[in-house]
């Protein structure tokens, strides 16, 4: 990270007559893009800026130096599961043959359909589960392709009249917005005092018209569901299906698997469980379980092991349907495979366990100077309600240091934020995640300023409501981006 | 320990320690025992990077390569060193989405590149930065005609899009339960006649048309806009992207959303992903538009920045009022075009465009030439691709071109004697001719 703010975009570097690129002089004559008919063709000028190869080399770069990755420091957003990415999956991923045209006949591409067919098994196993689909794009579009999953079982049976789906009031906003878009109804179950669901609540809204049931365990207080095994039987009666959101899979690692705790199809998400880089937001990768029974229902196209040892797509008539253009983000998959040998047998579940360990220390360790709202083990992150009020966080004080105002003092520190207002149980949510490739040093280090912080706050309130100091820019003023919206460089 | 681990064995007991549990095992005290994994993974014993870079490596070297002459939607074009290079800077990489804003200009700088781009290439207002592909693009643009129009519920696609776009808008339909109606074709493109008379009943939220077509033919869309917005329709066009250096752009063709894959603006072809779906709009639909959106504001010192914004929109806030479940923000595939476009320019777009355009009628008219092939749709105005009957046994043809290095077109879905062939500006003249030469 530098300090200093970079700031310009690339339109205003833009000088007439500077290329960027160099291809070979074509050999071929007497064609030319003006016999298009008039009409078809562009009327307009654009916008694209007239550069030089450094000059792009260098903008970039200077940018890069005001952001913050995992390799710059410690990222303890929780639900995110921000671990380290590997350098070696990086390099595999780029292999030149792994660049192939999606139509390119099987025989062709035996390699690349091998690496989908292994981490395809590898995450069965390590879930529980029967079989996955590595088509969906993200964490959204795999809660999206389950929830297809779900209703085509019932619309498969004849049975139309499922058109609910249960969603815990601690889960992750995408879970009630994918269910919408699936063309489900929501309903919200409510959480005890100790954040796990209510099963008092749950009962009365089962019935003949719920569909499913979708949870995270751990939930996104880190709490594990120790009721599953009674919610997951309360839904089968019924006749619903329960469906895991992977978001929380790393602390389960080799320790409980999602398929022996009940749940019927799940995703994960790549980019969090399994290491691969989240690229600013993207692209990411949801593969989809689904239990012994469910298979025909994944998406098409599906990667099938044939007698002889070779590989071969296919498409079944009564899957779901399609939902990506081929066979998923397939340079993630080469990632994931390459983290999967690396970690092996031996260190899957060693990931999960100091995982939650991290988890524990911290909180351990802050619970003096920060609200901790549910007592006990969590797993591999928990939630803080602010600070304690001792040090400012009296949320009946109308001044009091807020959560936002803590996690824009860590900046200052070197240290991204937790999430925070999420979930929305408490005021003040601060939820953290330290993932287990953090050393206890890092973690250190992070401690002692989130109580300095916490004295900050207790004794110079304003330089902390400030903050951040250090950062390349100051606090941004988020109303005017949403009165004055400037979304394209023409607005500016 | 582990090479990801960095804890030593003290280090973990004084945690336990700290946490007052003997063992990593205790940590997992509440969890019931019923539930617990009480054997190993089945799964492969751990591998030194020489062995996973060794297994691997094995494996990409049973891909077998062809070269390109296929496109239906991905091609084969030039991606400049510098982009992935780029790319790779891990500050980018191994960044989250760009919430704490003090800490992501990175990020927010070259989305807000993006979206410039984006929207001045499709002439829209905005771009939102979100999408996974074109396909799934597609179907959201779908979902925001449906959004829009608040009580209509029927969309109509043009049946000459590409199939996979197709598919994944009418699974997207049967789930989110709009009534998706294909307009079908007449002499490879859409028969505006039955898009009209559909249009016309004036129960239609939108329709969704594509350009080039699946077929590679560019598709006049004259007086589509004004149809549609005489009858309170939305206009969409999903477009190969590349393609908006050079023809006329979904603004120009008068469209509210412009849609499509950007696949075509320097990303590898990836055997299928990751690519970007773009979607623009003008700014009346902005509260309608999924996904994240970064906008210019100002820091508490007055200087110029950027933040994410509009997310009253979002799932994280609206949760199943969301426009969308959309959380993604295709942050590094953003990086790629920006970056692709910045070296590029105007002028490097159109000369990939002209490169493209003369070798596809070269190849097209030298097919014609050996009496082998004929077009599949006589004389029709294409760019970069083109379907082709093959007078013979197409299947056939291109399993013997592929045993010879060449992946020769792809098999046209619904026409079992065509195929539908690509030129991008990555191939040469010689290798075009040594194509022919084995035909």
């Amino acid at each position: 990270m530098n300090n200093v703010y970079y700031g310009k975009l690339v339109f205003e570097l833009s000088k007439p007559g500077r290329v960027g690129y160099s291809l070979p002089k074509s050999e071929i004559s007497g064609y030319s893009l003006n016999e298009l008919p008039e009409a078809l063709k562009r009327q307009g000028k654009t916008i694209l800026p007239e550069c030089d190869e450094l000059t792009v080399v260098r903008h970039y770069t200077n940018m890069s130096n005001n952001n913050f990755g995992v390799d710059t420091g410690f990222y303890p957003l929780g639900s995110c599961t921000m671990k380290y990415n590997p350098k070696i999956n990086e390099e595999l991923c780029a292999l030149p043959a792994f660049n192939r045209h999606p139509s390119t006949p099987v025989e062709f591409v035996q390699g690349s359909l091998k690496v989908y067919d292994e981490v395809q098994k590898t995450l069965s196993e390590i879930s529980g589960l029967s079989r996955f689909t590595l088509n969906p794009y993200a964490g959204a579009h795999g809660e999206l392709t389950g929830l297809m999953v779900i209703k085509a079982y019932h619309q498969q049976r004849g049975d139309n009249a499922r058109t609910k789906i249960i969603v815990p009031n601690s889960a992750h906003g995408t879970n009630p917005a994918s269910a919408a878009v699936a063309g489900f109804k929501v309903v919200e179950v409510k959480s005890l005092a100790d954040g796990t669901v209510d099963v008092e609540d749950l009962k009365p809204l089962l019935g003949p018209d719920v569909a499913g049931m979708m949870m995270t365990n751990p939930n996104t207080l880190g709490i594990f569901e120790r009721n599953i095994p009674v919610i997951a039987r309360l839904v089968h009666d019924c006749g619903g299906l329960m469906y895991y959101d992977g978001a929380n899979l790393n602390p389960m690692l080799g320790v409980c698997r999602p398929g022996d705790m009940g749940f019927d199809v799940m995703h994960i998400n790549l980019h969090k469980t399994f290491s691969t880089p989240h690229g600013g937001g993207g692209p990411g990768s949801g593969p989809v379980g689904v239990r012994k029974g469910l298979e025909h229902l994944l998406p098409n196209p599906q990667v099938e092991k044939l007698a002889d040892g070779t590989y071969t797509l296919q498409c079944d008539k009564d899957s779901l349907g399609s939902i990506s253009t081929f066979l998923s983000n397939f340079t993630v998959i080469i990632r994931a495979y390459a983290y999967l040998l690396s970690l092996g047998k031996e260190n899957v579940p060693m990931a999960g366990k100091l995982s939650v360990l991290n988890a524990n220390y911290i909180k351990e360790c802050l619970r003096s100077h920060y609200e901790l709202p549910i007592e006990g083990l969590c797993k591999h992150e928990f939630v803080f309600d602010g600070l304690r009020p001792e040090f400012g966080g009296d949320h009946h004080d109308d001044n009091h240091v807020t959560t936002l105002d803590v996690a824009k003092r860590l900046l200052d520190y070197g240290f991204h934020a937790p999430t925070i207002y999420f979930p929305l149980l408490f005021h003040e949510a601060l939820m953290i995640e330290p993932t287990e490739t953090e050393s206890k040093d890092t973690l250190d280090d992070f401690i002692a300023v989130m109580k300095r912080i916490a004295e900050e706050s207790r004794d110079d309130r304003e330089m902390v409501k400030t903050a951040p100091h250090h950062t390349p820019i100051r606090r941004l003023d988020d109303v005017k981006a949403v009165r004055e919206p400037k979304f394209t460089f023409k607005n500016l | 320990m582990f090479k990801y681990f960095p804890h030593t064995t003290d280090d973990i007991q004084q945690m336990l320690g700290v946490i007052g549990v003997q063992s990593l095992d205790d940590l997992y005290a509440e969890i019931p025992e019923e539930l617990k994994l009480k054997r190993d993974l089945d799964i492969p014993s751990e591998k030194s990077e020489v062995e996973v870079r060794r297994i691997i490596g094995d494996l990409a070297a049973q891909n077998k390569p062809l070269l390109c002459f296929a496109g239906g939607g991905v091609y084969d074009h030039y991606t400049p060193s510098v982009v992935p290079f780029l790319a790779s800077r891990s500050e980018f990489s191994t960044s989250y989405t760009p919430y704490q804003a003090e800490i992501s200009q990175g990020t927010l700088q070259y989305i807000f590149e993006y979206q410039t781009m984006m929207a001045d290439l499709t002439g829209m207002d905005l771009s939102n930065a979100s999408m996974y592909d074109g396909t799934t693009a597609t179907a959201e643009a779908m979902m925001m005609c449906v959004a829009q129009a608040k009580k209509r519920n029927k969309v109509l696609i043009s049946a000459t899009s590409n199939p996979q776009v197709l598919r994944v808008v009418e699974t997207y339909a049967h789930y989110h339960e709009v009534e998706l109606v294909k307009v079908p074709a007449k002499g490879g493109v859409m028969d505006k006649d039955i898009a009209r008379e559909l249009i016309e009943k004036n129960d239609v939220a939108g329709l969704l048309v594509s350009q080039p077509n699946y077929y590679g033919i560019i598709e006049d869309f004259t007086g589509l806009a004004d149809l549609c917005h005489a009858h309170k329709s939305l206009f969409a066009i999903n477009t190969m992207a590349s393609a908006l250096g050079v023809l006329r752009s979904p603004g120009e063709w008068g469209a509210d959303i412009a849609c499509g894959d950007a696949q075509s603006l320097g990303i590898p072809m990836n055997y299928g992903g990751p690519y970007i779906g773009y979607l623009c709009t003008k700014n009346e639909l902005v509260r309608k538009m999924p996904g994240r959106l970064v906008g210019a504001t100002t820091d508490a010192d007055g200087r110029r920045a950027f933040v994410l914004t509009m997310q009253a929109r979002e799932q994280h806030i609206r949760r199943e009022k969301a426009t969308s479940n959309i959380c993604t923000a295709q942050g590094f595939m953003c990086l790629f075009v920006a970056s692709y476009l910045s070296l590029m320019g105007e002028k490097g777009l159109r000369e990939v465009n002209e490169q493209s355009y003369a070798g596809a009628h070269y190849l097209h008219d030298a097919l014609l030439k050996t009496g082998k092939f004929e077009d599949a749709f006589g004389s029709q105005p294409f760019l970069n691709e083109f379907t082709v009957r093959v007078k013979g046994d197409a299947k056939a043809l291109r399993k013997s071109l592929a045993e010879r290095g060449f992946l020769f077109g792809v098999e046209t879905e619904g026409m079992p004697h065509c195929l539908t062939i690509a030129v991008t500006e990555m191939r040469s003249k010689q290798e075009i001719d040594s194509l022919i030469s084995n035909l």
